[in-house]
């Protein structure tokens, strides 16, 4: 039995079942992600040694390069999406797999943080900014990488639909980019609240 | 000859072209503003309202073209506002109770004198 409403939409939503599904589950994830950020505010405002400025040892250079990494990231997803609208296949692929590498950079470079922080032995444990900081960062690399596992399938072997279902596979890439956007978002607050305030 | 879809289309390219560039400015604008001090000298309120109000406008242009919000259909609207609202009171009621219980105030002034201390040196 084939997936209803994968193509067409349901008549009482007006849209195909996976993007109702995926916003109601961005839903969820704000409420996570908020649940968070309110983690930080109680901490910042209740702790009498809060760290400030270069007291944190955060690299604001390698932030603010790691941000435009995702807003970059951001856009060539976008025009993933776009291309199979213009049924331009191989801008697809080219867009689709230029998001996964910027996801592998910003992974990389995240990396590089997380070893500095270490050998600098700045672990959780060390203070309560870093507790939130590596718990923020952390989940939402486990993000990153959720998003780049669903690009590179669609980039690759998930590509092959395109020879068969092609308004499926679009709409599959839109509800992927939704995702990845989402951790674009993300990223757009936790860079000034972790590395600037 | 291009048909209409492919016109729309581009056309909403030359869209996602213009949010890119203005998201790459908002994050250049955050970090330059994060040099200077806003408000009152011992506090970071005014700092944190502008990089916030920034890094609103940044996820306003992602959510809106990016994600489509701007032509979405009306009931993700009124999932997301939902959403908002809960969002919105997981926040205040986090504050609220911080600032409810007995001795906070006095626990904030101390640390802010601890701060302080170690700012100082002493």
């Amino acid at each position: 039995m084939d997936i209803p409403y994968t193509v067409q939409p349901r008549e009482d939503t007006g849209l195909f079942n996976a993007k109702v599904g995926i916003w109601l589950f961005l839903a969820s994830e704000v409420m996570l992600f908020g649940a968070l950020f309110s983690s930080y505010i109680l901490l910042r405002i209740g702790s009498p040694d809060w760290l400030y400025g270069e007291a944190k040892h955060l690299n604001i250079p390698i932030g603010t390069f790691n941000t435009a990494v995702l807003i970059t990231s951001s856009i060539t997803m976008v025009m993933a999406w776009a291309s199979l609208k213009l049924r331009q296949f191989d801008k697809y692929k080219l867009y689709l797999g230029l998001t996964v590498l910027l996801g592998l950079v910003f992974m990389v470079v995240k990396g590089f943080e997380y070893r500095d922080k270490f050998q600098h032995g700045l672990f959780p444990a060390t203070h309560t900014f870093y507790a939130i900081y590596f718990t923020l960062t952390g989940l939402h690399a486990l993000h990153v990488l959720g998003g780049m596992a669903m690009n590179a399938y669609l980039w690759g072997p998930g590509s092959k639909m395109w020879r068969t279902e092609p308004e499926r596979l679009t709409n599959r890439v839109e509800v992927s980019g939704l995702f990845w956007h989402f951790v674009d978002l993300v990223w757009i607050f936790l860079f000034p609240v972790l590395y600037l305030l | 000859m291009e048909t209409h879809d492919a016109a729309v289309f581009k056309r909403h390219i030359r869209q996602y072209i213009g949010v890119f560039v203005a998201l790459l400015v908002a994050t250049v604008l955050t970090v330059a503003v994060s040099y200077v001090h806003f408000g009152a000298e011992d506090s970071h309120v005014g700092n944190v309202t502008v990089a916030l109000i920034i890094a609103t406008v940044k996820a306003a242009l992602v959510a809106g073209f990016f994600m489509h919000l701007v032509a979405e259909k009306r009931s993700i609207h009124t999932m997301l506002a939902t959403t908002g609202v809960f969002f919105v009171a997981l926040i205040a009621l986090t504050v609220f109770a911080f600032y409810d219980s007995p001795g906070s105030h006095d626990a904030l002034k101390g640390g802010r004198v601890a701060t302080e201390a170690v700012a100082h040196g002493h």
